[in-house]
């Protein structure tokens, strides 16, 4: 078990700077259910985002609904601004195959397009089956593929890690 | 087996649509959440999901139908599913053969999912017990029988405007004996657990022991009215009336129509539905149906997400049969 806050005002440090270089006056930011919106909203937070937060369930454009079907905690998406023409920062907990990453992006452009989006995980575990990298990350580890790695929230942000044998 | 066996798997899950009767609150619940999340999909600028990519839908119309076909159509576009609709030539019963013919020849076609609409009570059920196992079948209204997509998108519509179902009367009003949409509202009602279940309905237009249905039965519109939060209006069923159970349409309305003045006995902030398509000046006053408390276009949109919802969820329980390990 371990407090995520820390790891959180890591990437608040490399978002900030990484907008400011690119020149984002007015970022949206997009939280991924249930974790990545956990982080999000305390990103907003931090950096004093005047735009709403986006939320995004991407359980109906998950790549293998034909093994597990529908997750029945499926929760609204909401992006409560809009898209065309905005710089995104889409948020999750843990970057691992990036499947999560191309399903959000796919139904991100079903919204709009967005002048650029950015992506800010708060762990990067590696072990990417697709062609997706954060551009700004709370910690990057290369941890074994039995092992597990959860954010449990919403109060407090803890990350949960678990080997197994 | 029933047809609520049929259509759970070994793990209780959804793998067919037939019935709400028999159905856990966790199912109910499951299908208005999903729809839930599924609703905001049409306000998007694509109203399109990939769910059902690669997947083919096959809507076996046996009777007419506009908003049912239409929507059930829609639902399954915006999943990405490829969409045929057939309208079959009525027939006077289920010939068994000839039906099986049918489905064997469309089976053949490679589809993964039945939406049957049939005259015949049962009818839908005997699809599911023939078709192939990974197919998936949906009630689209059987007989006087079901109609369970609509009795959900009912109580979806209900739950967007009063939450708490454990404090909710609803009137269900008029023709109740050849209503299969009443049947699947007071099933999905009941298992939701709202407070009180009403049929206001003349006893010529009420099915024989309604009551073991778990509904009180008001024959005066004034009284079953009185203090409620949803007022469902049916609608009369011209087609399917045998013999003389009716005096007349205007003697009807003079009775039973919804006007604003009988409307007034509900609570102030009751909504007022209808399944479609309406009679206006039969069941409903036009100032009743157009008016303020009118959810009845809601629901038709209510609808879509509600069948894309069922779809999903069936079809994705057939993802991995019961029993394998992933």
């Amino acid at each position: 078990m371990r407090d995520a806050e820390f790891l959180i005002e890591a990437m608040a440090v490399q978002l900030r700077e990484l907008l400011a270089r690119r020149g984002i006056g007015e970022p949206a930011l997009v939280g991924i259910h249930t974790g990545g919106v956990w982080v999000a909203d305390r990103l907003r937070q931090r950096l004093e985002v005047a735009a709403p937060l986006g939320k995004l369930d991407i359980s109906f454009y998950r790549d293998d609904f034909s093994r597990i079907g529908v997750n029945p905690q499926v929760k609204p998406s909401e992006l409560p601004f809009d898209v065309d023409g905005r710089h995104l920062v889409l948020v999750d907990d843990v970057l691992y195959t990036g499947r999560t990453i191309r399903a959000a992006l796919n139904e991100l452009f079903d919204y709009g397009r967005p002048a650029s989006v950015l992506l800010a995980v708060l762990v990067d575990r590696g072990g990417r089956e697709l062609p997706i990298e954060a551009h700004v990350a709370g910690s990057r580890l290369e941890l074994p593929a039995g092992s597990h790695i959860q954010l449990t929230g919403p109060e407090p942000l803890q990350l949960l890690l678990q080997n197994t044998p | 087996m029933s047809a609520s066996d049929v259509q759970l798997d070994r793990q209780g899950r959804l793998r067919h649509f037939l019935t709400v009767e028999g159905l856990s609150r966790r199912h109910l619940i499951e299908i208005l959440d999903t729809a839930e999340s599924l609703h905001g999909v049409a306000e998007r600028r694509v109203k399109k999901l990939p769910t059902l990519h690669g997947k083919t839908v096959v809507n076996l119309f046996f009777e007419a139908s506009t908003r049912t076909r239409t929507t059930f159509e829609l639902a399954a576009k915006r999943l990405s599913a490829d969409v045929i609709t057939l309208n079959i030539a009525q027939s006077s019963a289920v010939k068994g053969e000839s039906l099986l013919d049918t489905l064997r020849n469309i089976e053949a076609m490679q589809c993964d999912m039945f939406v049957v609409r049939h005259q015949q009570s049962g009818a839908a059920e005997f699809i599911a017990r023939h078709v192939k196992p990974h197919i998936a079948v949906l009630n689209a209204g059987d007989g006087r029988h079901a109609h369970p997509t609509q009795g959900m998108l009912d109580a979806f519509t209900i739950r967007r405007h009063k939450p708490d179902f454990a404090k909710l009367q609803v009137a269900i009003v008029g023709d109740i004996l050849h209503s299969r949409v009443a049947r699947s509202l007071i099933h999905a009602l009941n298992i939701l657990g709202v407070a009180e279940i009403r049929v206001v309905a003349p006893r010529t237009l009420l099915p024989f022991a309604v009551e073991s249905l778990g509904v009180r039965v008001f024959l005066d519109p004034r009284e079953g009215l009185k203090d409620v939060d949803v007022v469902v209006m049916l609608r009369l069923q011209k087609e399917r009336m045998e013999g003389a159970l009716l005096p007349s349409e205007p003697e009807f309305f003079e009775r039973y129509g919804l006007t604003e003045e009988r409307l007034a006995l509900a609570k102030p902030d009751a909504i007022v539905m209808h399944p479609g398509p309406i009679n206006r000046g039969v069941e409903i006053d036009s100032r009743v149906a157009d008016g303020p408390r009118s959810v009845i276009l809601e629901q038709v949109t209510n609808g879509i997400a509600v069948r894309m919802a069922i779809m999903s969820i069936t079809l994705g329980n057939h993802a991995h049969p019961a029993g394998e390990n992933l």
